[in-house]
């Protein structure tokens, strides 16, 4: 599965990363490596980004960013 | 003079880091091989004085958004005696990365692991014995913003400048590629000297978030601060510009008029009713920005807007702009020149470009100035905070229009990726040291084009010498006749018209230029507004103010950080038409209606 599709309080293991060299870059110094644990913390409304959590750091991302990373519940 | 280079991720406390070393030294200049200016300061170790450099905030040093180029370019063109990378101490297991690819360069560093304070208080310990010497580099804990921790840095900052730089060469930059050394590099240093807690405690950030960031309430609450802080800046700023009025009004009768009296007649009055009343004018103006700027820190320093993002994004997703251009709109309520400078965190340029064309909309504080002054002098003490209010409306609607209208001209494609801290207390040290800074880069950079500006409308009304002062046979009395025809339809005098053109310098002497025009301060000069205007006029007065272009240091920005005339120009065209269609589409109305 992707990770727009956890729910708030899902724990999942990253598995795959699909996007372009820069966000990929991006990513991995916001601690976005795989085999690393996420956990979906919150959903915006009306489609907004999602709010997870990689170790002690909180991210926002959009959800058409989430699609692109692929994970493990 | 030796240099330092301050480096780090953004979210480090850096920038408080710097405050905190450099005091009230700093100063904006530009070096050579980077476009952007940067802060810079001096402060002593040991017996010499060392000069301070404040990198932009990168996530890495691969070179692929501005703010990394910036850096590459700095460092490779300036190479630092020492580079002082500040690391955050509560994400030390992925910023570390970020000080392995520096380490790469060959510099010589010092590594300061800032906000000791949280990751004591997550539970995370870090052996910096064990690190310093694993990495071999100099490394200590401190908290910038309780300043624990210096001494000890300090010490070893100095020890380390006394040994050379080894310096960058172009084959490392090549090394760079290797990430793969890195991640392994990472995992070996942090097996050994850092603990965290597999989970970390249920914290306040948590409890707050679920109120904060509520699916349902978050956005009335995110509205509701946002209304409670233009209350609370006006009610508390009124009396303070009452008081500063008085105080100058009173300095001028008791002291310097006496005190000039001997001069000509024409030089008095240039000095006394151009230069004093037009400082006079701005310094009233003071305690309301230093209001804006305190309160601005606490949104800001609280990590609070960073939630605005956050519940912001859906809808800014569909105006083509993303939840940051939505902070760099909030940032713009306080100046649009930061906003516009604090677009440089997008990537994309059609992002920027676009962000950059909406944030000269956000109601700044100069125009605030001129909104209180005037809805002071036009309406009633419980109107004038709801005119007040309509106009910040005023302000998003204009911004929205902007971004819907032009939203195919710059597609996006930047991703929204964005860090969210933790709640923080700001500490009263950080929100004064704030404030004091703004005010201080406030009456820098208004002082220019104040004194300038407000002795240029002097001469104008008071120039051919044999027309009477401020009257239609004047210089400005001829440029304001001469545009009546095109501001006549919008209910805009000829006297209100000359104050629009020295708006276009800067909006802080919208009011300066008023009182000189009318030759009146203070409550005089709201007085006389009051029987001259009616509140159809006053009120297409300040749409027009609100849209059309801010001042000729948010034109300068636009210009440096677009690097295009042509971006500049068509900014300044569309925000002319847009006034002039907002103002004239008002004023009509209000005036079918009977008003």
């Amino acid at each position: 599965m992707t990770l727009s599709s956890m729910k708030p309080g899902e724990i999942a293991t990253i598995l795959s990363i699909h996007t372009d060299e820069a966000l990929h870059q991006r990513l991995l110094a916001m601690g976005f490596r795989i085999g690393k644990q996420i956990e979906v913390i919150r959903k915006a409304r009306f489609s907004g980004p999602l709010q997870v959590r990689i170790g002690t750091t909180d991210i926002l991302l959009r959800r058409i960013e989430a699609e692109k990373i692929r994970v493990k519940v | 003079m030796r240099k330092i280079a301050l480096l780090g991720m953004p979210n480090t406390g850096k920038s408080t880091l710097f405050n905190r070393l450099t005091g009230s030294t700093s100063r904006v200049g530009n070096w050579p091989g980077v476009t952007v200016e940067l802060l810079s300061g001096k402060i002593l170790l040991g017996d010499e004085m060392v000069e301070i450099i404040d990198l932009p905030g990168i996530y890495d040093m691969h070179g692929f958004s501005e703010d990394e180029q910036v850096v590459r370019h700095f460092l490779h063109d300036n190479v630092p005696d020492l580079a002082l990378v500040v690391l955050n101490a509560t994400q030390i297991e992925r910023q570390l990365s970020l000080l392995l690819q520096l380490k790469q360069f060959n510099l010589n560093m010092v590594v300061l692991l800032n906000m000791a304070d949280e990751s004591k208080k997550s539970g995370i310990t870090i052996d910096t014995e064990k690190m310093s010497s694993a990495l071999g580099m100099p490394i200590f804990l401190l908290s910038a913003k309780y300043g624990t921790g210096y001494p000890e840095a300090l010490q070893s900052i100095t020890r380390s400048l006394r040994n050379s730089t080894p310096g960058m060469t172009e084959t490392v930059r090549n090394l760079l590629e290797q990430d793969e050394h890195i991640e392994q590099e990472m995992s070996r240093v942090l097996r050994d000297s850092v603990q965290i807690p597999a989970r970390l405690p249920d914290n306040l950030t948590d409890n707050l978030d679920r109120i904060m960031l509520h699916p349902w309430f978050g956005l009335p609450i995110f509205f509701g601060i946002m209304y409670l802080l233009f209350q609370a800046i006006f009610l508390f700023g009124q009396p303070l510009q009452v008081g500063v009025n008085e105080l100058f009004g009173w300095l001028r009768e008791t002291a310097i008029a006496p005190l000039l009296s001997s001069l000509p007649g024409a030089l008095q009055g240039l000095l006394l009713d151009g230069i004093y009343n037009g400082i006079a004018t701005v310094a009233a103006f003071v305690p309301l920005i230093v209001l804006f700027f305190l309160f601005m820190a606490i949104v800001e320093d609280t990590g609070y807007l960073s939630r605005a993002a956050f519940l912001m994004d859906a809808l800014m997703a569909k105006m083509g702009l993303d939840g940051r251009s939505f902070v760099m709109l909030l940032m713009g309520f306080g100046c649009n020149v930061p906003a516009l400078m604090g677009t440089r965190v997008m990537r994309s340029r059609s992002l920027r470009l676009l962000s950059m064309l909406v944030i000269p909309f956000s109601l700044c504080s100069a125009r605030l100035q001129v909104f209180v002054f005037i809805s002071a002098a036009l309406f009633s003490p419980k109107a004038a905070p709801l005119v007040l209010f309509s106009l910040y409306l005023f302000s998003f609607a204009a911004a929205i229009l902007t971004a819907v209208l032009f939203k195919r001209h710059y597609p996006n494609t930047e991703p929204f990726v964005l860090e969210l801290p933790p709640y923080r207390f700001p500490t009263l040290r950080q929100m004064v040291m704030r404030g004091w800074l703004e005010v201080y880069q406030f009456l820098h950079r208004a002082s220019k084009f104040i004194v300038a500006g407000v002795v240029l409308v002097w001469l104008l009304t008071n120039l051919p010498s044999s027309a009477a002062p401020a009257s239609a046979d004047t210089f400005a009395g001829m440029i304001g006749a001469w545009l009546h025809p095109l501001f006549a339809p919008l209910g805009i005098t000829p006297d209100l018209t000359l104050a629009l053109i020295f708006g276009f310098v800067a909006k802080e002497i919208v009011i300066g230029s008023l009182a000189v025009i009318y030759g009146l301060s203070g409550q005089a000069l709201s007085g006389a507004l009051a029987t001259q205007l009616d509140w159809v006029q006053a009120y297409s007065f300040m749409l027009f103010t609100l849209i059309y272009t801010p001042c000729l240091s948010t034109i300068a920005t636009l210009r440096n950080e677009s690097n295009s005339n042509k971006f500049m120009g068509f900014s300044i065209a569309w925000s002319l038409a847009l006034a002039w269609v907002v103002s004239f589409t008002f004023y009509q109305s209000a005036r079918a209606l009977g008003y």
